[in-house]
């Protein structure tokens, strides 16, 4: 009697783990997927005259900031990142609504692209 | 008006009572409420000791402070305890109001208030100034702040009058309140009167309720209504070398000067219930104007109210030229995405302007000039992908109205909207 509850016992929780790995494994690795993609989606690109900052998955959003329309640069950095050598960079305009930021970039890369920009929005600064 | 040393100037020796009258009368008040229960010798007891201490901190802070116009800049020191040294630099000045409030316009005297890009509040008022002393002061600010941005040829002699000015509209009252009663009144009347069919129909006691319900919505609409008018009564709106002039107010006045080229967005708003009469609103926006405030607010209005043909011609000849008309319209299964204002939906573009309308109720028509644009988005949901959609965001630095959207295009022609918005715009920056 014992013997047959404790087989029925061992069964029941690998059968329950099968079932968490049968539905973990996909949610993992859509998950996985979703990350990936969504790392994918993101991209800027310096043109001429202006910053194209793209991103998003599901909403997917293409902004347009001109270099002389940017009044400052800010570069952060959290514990995290700072861990794998990473940094943000983010674009403020004198609108409020202006939401280009560049995640993820290499320090060096996120330096030189502040320094770039700051550079550029001073040679063609535009008055309000 | 008392000179002193370096060219440094006091407010006007009235400030302090003015001022005591606004900030400590409350304070006092208050303490006599709360001596309620004593008797009338400490009342006036301690009325009598607190009254010289209240004048006593009035005439520190008004001797406290002063002002001067040197440098292309205006800077101002005040503060007793905390002494504080404004420096307001001129070339970014967006606009200056003259406001009298009505005890201040009884004594002949005015408040000055400017706005500068970036300032989050209203940067320096400076209360009070004698009528004639704060034009006077208007006058040579918006000089100088000309003259930083035009450059060292603009060194003409200071100026002594007032720019001649072209009286562009002047609003009659009877339009003012009649447009401000097919507002909020009217739908509050409507909704009382249905709640109080319903209510007749269903259980006559329950009326003493609904009674009860409604005595705070009647005070707020009312008080609502009454003040937009009393700010807006006698509106009218001049052009001059100085540029926009506003003015308007039964009881304090507001005269807002906002020199050429400030203005960065201009809506236009049609309520429902004016369609009828063919009346529009029309607000813009400055860089300065700080978010919320209503006394913010009574200033966003370029016309409260006025014909739609004249409306349309004042917002050109604000933004120098003439407008695109939004006609584009949106594809048809934008329908799917935004049922009740699809047909509504439209855009106008030509070399300076970007033009955009939507809206329910009220139809809102968003003119953005493409030198004002400070970046531009283009925004694709997962409804609108499903559907083909797309929208574009021109950003532009007013705080009140954030910029024009032309929601819901097809996305291919988003895409190219975007394309020729940021060319045009980069033109339209580069030709100033």
């Amino acid at each position: 009697m014992l013997v047959v509850s404790a087989a029925a016992a061992v069964l029941g929780s690998a059968a329950g783990a099968l079932g968490v790995l049968a539905a973990g494994v996909p949610l993992l690795g859509s998950a996985l997927v979703a990350v990936e993609r969504r790392y994918r989606a993101w991209g800027y690109y310096e043109r001429e005259d202006d910053l194209l900052v793209r991103r998003g998955v599901l909403v997917r959003r293409l902004s347009v900031v001109p270099y002389g329309r940017m009044q400052y640069v800010d570069v952060v950095a959290g514990p995290l990142a700072r861990r794998y050598g990473l940094a943000t960079v983010t674009l403020h305009t004198a609108a409020a609504a202006t939401d280009a930021f560049v995640p993820g970039l290499r320090a060096d890369e996120a330096t030189r692209l502040r320094d770039r920009l700051a550079a550029l929005g001073e040679a063609r600064q535009a008055g309000l | 008006m008392t000179v002193l040393p370096g060219g440094w100037q006091r407010l006007h020796p009235l400030t302090p009572l003015l001022a005591g009258a606004r900030g400590v009368l409350p304070v006092l008040i208050g303490v006599q409420f709360a001596l309620g229960g004593q008797p009338v010798a400490v009342r006036l007891l301690v009325l009598l000791a607190t009254l010289p201490l209240a004048a006593l901190a009035a005439y520190l802070s008004w001797s406290a402070t002063r002002y001067r116009l040197a440098g292309g800049e205006l800077q101002v020191d005040s503060g007793v305890l905390t002494r504080r040294q404004r420096r307001v630099p001129l070339a970014r000045l967006q606009s200056v109001d003259v406001v009298q409030p009505f005890l201040a316009r009884l004594l002949g005297l005015a408040e000055l208030r400017l706005e500068v890009a970036g300032g989050g509040s209203t940067e320096a008022p400076l209360q009070y100034l004698t009528e004639d002393d704060a034009r006077r002061l208007r006058l040579r600010l918006l000089d100088v702040a000309a003259r930083s941005g035009a450059g060292p040829e603009a060194t003409a002699a200071p100026r002594e009058d007032e720019a001649e000015e072209l009286l562009l509209v002047a609003v009659p009252a009877a339009p003012l309140v009649w447009s401000t009663l097919l507002g909020a009144p009217l739908w509050t009347a409507a909704v009382l009167l249905l709640a109080g069919a319903v209510v007749l129909a269903v259980d006559v006691r329950a009326l003493g309720g609904l009674v009860v319900a409604a005595v705070p919505l009647v005070l707020g609409t009312v008080g609502t209504s009454a003040r937009r008018i009393a700010t807006e009564y006698g509106f009218r709106l001049a052009e001059s070398s100085d540029g926009l002039r506003i003015r308007h107010g039964l009881f304090e006045t507001r005269s807002a000067t906002v020199p050429p080229g400030r203005v960065q967005v201009v809506r236009v708003r049609e309520p429902l219930l004016w369609r009828p009469f063919g009346w529009v609103r029309v607000e813009v926006d400055v860089a300065g104007y700080a978010a919320g405030g209503d006394q913010q607010l009574s200033t966003s209005a370029l016309v409260p109210v006025a014909p739609r043909e004249l409306a349309l011609r004042l917002v050109a000849r604000v933004l120098g030229g003439a407008l695109p008309a939004p006609v584009a319209p949106v594809p048809s299964r934008a329908a799917w995405r935004a049922p009740l204002q699809a047909r509504r939906l439209r855009v106008g573009l030509d070399d300076r302007h970007l033009v955009c309308s939507s809206g329910v109720v009220t139809t809102t028509t968003d003119v953005v000039p493409l030198g004002k644009v400070q970046s531009l988005r283009w925004r694709q949901g997962p409804w609108q992908r499903r559907l083909g959609l797309a929208s574009l965001h021109a950003d532009t630095a007013g705080r009140r109205l954030p910029g024009a959207v032309a929601w819901h295009r097809d996305a291919g022609e988003a895409r190219e909207l975007l394309a020729v918005v940021s060319a045009r715009a980069r033109a339209e920056r580069t030709a100033r």
